[in-house]
C-alpha cells in the first residue's frame, strides 16, 4: 500500500516511448490493495448484473427492463441519474469558481479530486442517457447536424453536457499528465486551465438551469407545487448546495479511506475546508429556500398545502431544506464537524428530492398508475453509481489527485 | 490564455445563437399559405369507427375490430398501433362521440422540444415525425399538452407512433383518409382558416345545436384540428385548462438568456479572476497554487 504513494510521485522515465509506456501502462491497470473489501464484495457483483441487465436492455427493448409507459416516457434513469447526478457534479464548477477566480486557496488541495468526480459524473449520466435512448445510434445527430434544433432546450442541454465533459477532463488533465510524465504535455494543458474554468463555469450554469428548463414545457402535468417559471434558477441553485454537499461527504469518505495518498497539508487543513464548505452551504441554501418561500408566495397556491402533496412538499422544504440549513449555521458556528456531515447528508437527500418530485413523483401525481422503477431499473442505476466509484478509486490510487504531484511538477510550478 | 481570442469566441458563439434567431416557432406557414385544417363536428358522429379503420389501412396499422363496441366502455387513447380513436362520453345532452388524434398545433410543443428536429411542423401544417433523425429521447412525450406522441417501448428499434394528417396524402392533392371514410360528413377538410369560418357559420346557424366555442381555436396557440360540440368541451374529454400560449413560449425566456450568459458570464468571470489576482501573472494548473505560497 505505501508504495502507491510513491508511484504517483516517481512515476515514469521520462519521454513517452511506446514499449515502455505500455509496460507501465498495463501494470497499473492491476487492481492494488485489498482486493476482498466488504466494499468490492458488495458492489462486484451489482455492476456484473447491471452489466448482464444493459445487454438484455439492448437485445430486448426498453420494456423488458423499465416500468416506462406511455404516461411517464421518463423514470429512473432520467429523473435519477441524469437530473440528479448532474446537480451533484455541481461541485466541480463551484469550487473551480472559488479556487482560480475568487482565488480562495483553502480549498486547493480537494480541487482536482472535485474535478475527478465531476468529469466522471458526467462520463456515467451520459453514459446512463444512451440506455435511455431508445435509438441511442442517433445521438451523433445533434451534434452532426442531422438536425440542429436551435429552438429546443434539450439541444442546449445536449451540447453543454458535451463541451463541459471536455471541458472537466482539460482541467483534470494535468493530473494525467503527471501520472504518465508527460512533461511538455502539462506544461500545455495547465496553461489552459484558466480559460477551461471560465468556459466550464459558464456552460455549467447554462446547463444547470436548463435541465430545469426542460421541465418548463411539461405544465400541467407536474403539481403546481413545484411547477414555476424559476424551474431554471432553482436548478441552478440547488446544483450549487448539491455540489458542496456532496464535496464535504465525499470528502470525509475519502478522508478515511484514502488516507495514505492525502497530503499532510490538506490532512490538516481539511476541518477548515469542510467548515467553509459548509459555510457556503448554507448561504446557498439560504438563498435557495427565500427563492423557494417567493415562488410560494408569488404562484399562490397555499390551497395544495393541506393535501397530501401539500405535505410532501413541506417535507421537502421543511425536512430537507430548512432544517438542514440550520444544522449547517450550528455546525459552522460551533466547529462541530459531525453536525456538518448530517446536514450535508440531509441536504443532498432534499436535493434528490427535488428532482425526483418534478421529474417523476409530482409528475403526473394524480396519474391511476402511477410510474415506480423496476428492480431492474434500480439495479443498473446502482451499477452506474458504483462503476464511477470504482473508477475514481482507480484514478485516485494511482494518479496524484489527492497526493502531491511528482517533484519534477512542482519545480516547474515555481 | 489568449483573452483577445477567448473572448472573440465568446462573441461568435453568442452571436451565431442570435443569427439562428431560431428560439420562437414560427407563428403561422412560411410560405403564406393557410395551414390546411379539420373540423369535427361531434354533433353529427355515430361512433362507426370508420376513421379508425381507414386510418389503420392508410399507415399499415393493425385493422380495429369495428364490430367490438366494448371499446366504448372505458376512454382509450391512442396508442403504438393506433393513430386515431373514437370515445363515447355519456353528457348532459346524452352519449356524444369524440374522435382523437394529433391536434397539430400552429406552434407545436413537440417540434419545439425535438433536439434534432425529427417532429417537425410542415408548411402544409401537418405535424410529422422523421425516423432518420430521432434519437428516442421521448422529450416530445414529455412535452405534448394533449399526450399525443406514442413509443414503441417493447422494440429493439423503437418508433414514434402518432397521426401525421396522412402528410404523404396531402402532397398527392387527397384528403386525410379519416376525412375521407366518414360517412356522416362530420370531418371536413380544407384550409384552417376555412374550417374555422365553417365552424363559426354551424355556430351561428344552429345556436341551439352548438356550445359557443370552438376547440383548438387558440387552445395552446391554436390547433389544426378544431372541434365543435353540443356540450362544454370538459365533458368530453378536453382539457380546458391549457391555456391559450403557445407551449414553446414557456421556455422563451430562458432560451433568451442564453447568449447573454455566453456573453456576459465569461466577461463576468474574467473580471472577478484579474481583482483577485492584483495583476500577478497566471498561476498554473490544477495542484499548483498551494506550492507558490
Amino acid at each position: 500500500m505505501s508504495d502507491a504513494r510513491a508511484n504517483g510521485a516517481t512515476a515514469v522515465p521520462y519521454g513517452p516511448e511506446g514499449r515502455r509506456f505500455a509496460s507501465f501502462f498495463l501494470s497499473e491497470l492491476k487492481p492494488k490493495g485489498k482486493i476482498l473489501t466488504p466494499f468490492n464484495v458488495i458492489s462486484a457483483p451489482i455492476i456484473l448484473l447491471g452489466l448482464v441487465l444493459i445487454v438484455i436492455r439492448f437485445a430486448k427493448g426498453l420494456a423488458t427492463v423499465t416500468n416506462l409507459s406511455q404516461e411517464f416516457p421518463w423514470g429512473l434513469w432520467i429523473g435519477f441519474d441524469v437530473v440528479t447526478g448532474v446537480a451533484f457534479a455541481g461541485g466541480a464548477y463551484v469550487l473551480c469558481f472559488a479556487v482560480y477566480i475568487a482565488g480562495v486557496k483553502i480549498y486547493h488541495p480537494i480541487i482536482r479530486a472535485t474535478v475527478l468526480n465531476g468529469f466522471l459524473a458526467y462520463v456515467f449520466y451520459s453514459g446512463a442517457l444512451l440506455l435511455d435512448l431508445g435509438r441511442p445510434w442517433n445521438i451523433i445527430n445533434p451534434v452532426i447536424g442531422n438536425d440542429f434544433g436551435v429552438s429546443s432546450v434539450l439541444f442546449l442541454v445536449a451540447w453543454s453536457f458535451l463541451l463541459y465533459t471536455i471541458a472537466a477532463f482539460i482541467e483534470f488533465s494535468p493530473a494525467v499528465a503527471e501520472w504518465l510524465g508527460w512533461r511538455r504535455v502539462r506544461h500545455l494543458l495547465t496553461s489552459m486551465t484558466v480559460a477551461t474554468v471560465i468556459c466550464g463555469i459558464t456552460l455549467s450554469t447554462l446547463h444547470q438551469a436548463g435541465l430545469g428548463a426542460l421541465f418548463l414545457t411539461a405544465k400541467g402535468k407536474i403539481h403546481p407545487l413545484w411547477y414555476t417559471e424559476f424551474i431554471p434558477i432553482l436548478f441552478f441553485v440547488s446544483s450549487i448546495l448539491a455540489g458542496l454537499s456532496l464535496v464535504i461527504i465525499e470528502g470525509s469518505i475519502s478522508h478515511r479511506v484514502l488516507h495514505n495518498r492525502i497530503t499532510p497539508e490538506h490532512s490538516a487543513s481539511h476541518d477548515e475546508i469542510v467548515i467553509g464548505l459548509g459555510k457556503g452551504a448554507a448561504i446557498s441554501m439560504f438563498v435557495y429556500l427565500a427563492l423557494q418561500g417567493l415562488v410560494l408566495v408569488h404562484g399562490r397556491h397555499w390551497n395544495f398545502i393541506a393535501t397530501p402533496m401539500g405535505y410532501w412538499y413541506l417535507l421537502e422544504m421543511v425536512g430537507f431544506v430548512a432544517i438542514p440549513m440550520a444544522l449547517y449555521i450550528e455546525g459552522v458556528r460551533g466547529r462541530r464537524m459531525r453536525l456538518i456531515m448530517v446536514a450535508a447528508v440531509l441536504t443532498s437527500v432534499g436535493v434528490i428530492l427535488n428532482r425526483m418530485n418534478i421529474s417523476i413523483i409530482a409528475y403526473r401525481w394524480d396519474a391511476p398508475n402511477h410510474y415506480y422503477p423496476s428492480w431492474m431499473e434500480v439495479a443498473i442505476t446502482l451499477a452506474v453509481i458504483l462503476g464511477e466509484i470504482w473508477v475514481f478509486r482507480w484514478v485516485v490510487n494511482r494518479m496524484p489527485v489527492l497526493s502531491e504531484p511528482p517533484e519534477w511538477a512542482r519545480a516547474e510550478a515555481h | 490564455m489568449d483573452r483577445r481570442r477567448f473572448i472573440r469566441a465568446g462573441l461568435s458563439i453568442g452571436g451565431a445563437v442570435l443569427a439562428q434567431g431560431g428560439i420562437a416557432e414560427a407563428r403561422g406557414p412560411a410560405s403564406g399559405k393557410e395551414f390546411a385544417g379539420v373540423l369535427v363536428d361531434t354533433t353529427r358522429c355515430i361512433g362507426c369507427r370508420r376513421c379508425e379503420e381507414a386510418c389503420a389501412k392508410a399507415n399499415g396499422l393493425p385493422p380495429p375490430n369495428l364490430d367490438d363496441t366494448s371499446v366504448f366502455q372505458g376512454t382509450r387513447t391512442m396508442g403504438t398501433t393506433a393513430w386515431t380513436v373514437v370515445n363515447r362520453y355519456e353528457t348532459s345532452r346524452g352519449p356524444v362521440y369524440v374522435k382523437r388524434q394529433c391536434m397539430h398545433c400552429n406552434q407545436p410543443s413537440c417540434t419545439s422540444a425535438c433536439l434534432v428536429r425529427a417532429m417537425l411542423k410542415t408548411e402544409e401544417g401537418p405535424v410529422i415525425w422523421r425516423e432518420s433523425k430521432c434519437m428516442g429521447c421521448r422529450y416530445c412525450m414529455v412535452s405534448c399538452p394533449f399526450d399525443v406522441p406514442k413509443f414503441e417501448y417493447d422494440r429493439v428499434v423503437p418508433k414514434i407512433q402518432k397521426c401525421n394528417m396522412c402528410f404523404s396524402r396531402l402532397k398527392q392533392g387527397l384528403r386525410p383518409a379519416c376525412v375521407e371514410a366518414c360517412p356522416m360528413d362530420a370531418l371536413m377538410f380544407g384550409t384552417r382558416k376555412a374550417a374555422l369560418e365553417n365552424a363559426y357559420a354551424r355556430i351561428v346557424s344552429k345556436p341551439d345545436r352548438y356550445h359557443e366555442a370552438v376547440y383548438g381555436e387558440s387552445e395552446v396557440g391554436g390547433t389544426a384540428w378544431l372541434y365543435l360540440a353540443g356540450v362544454p368541451f370538459d365533458e368530453i374529454g378536453f382539457r380546458t385548462d391549457l391555456g391559450t400560449t403557445a407551449y414553446p413560449e414557456y421556455t422563451k425566456g430562458f432560451q433568451y438568456l442564453v447568449p447573454m450568459i455566453y456573453v456576459l458570464w465569461p466577461t463576468f468571470l474574467m473580471g472577478i479572476c484579474s481583482m483577485t489576482r492584483g495583476g500577478q501573472k497566471e498561476e498554473r494548473g490544477v495542484g499548483q497554487e498551494a506550492k507558490k505560497q
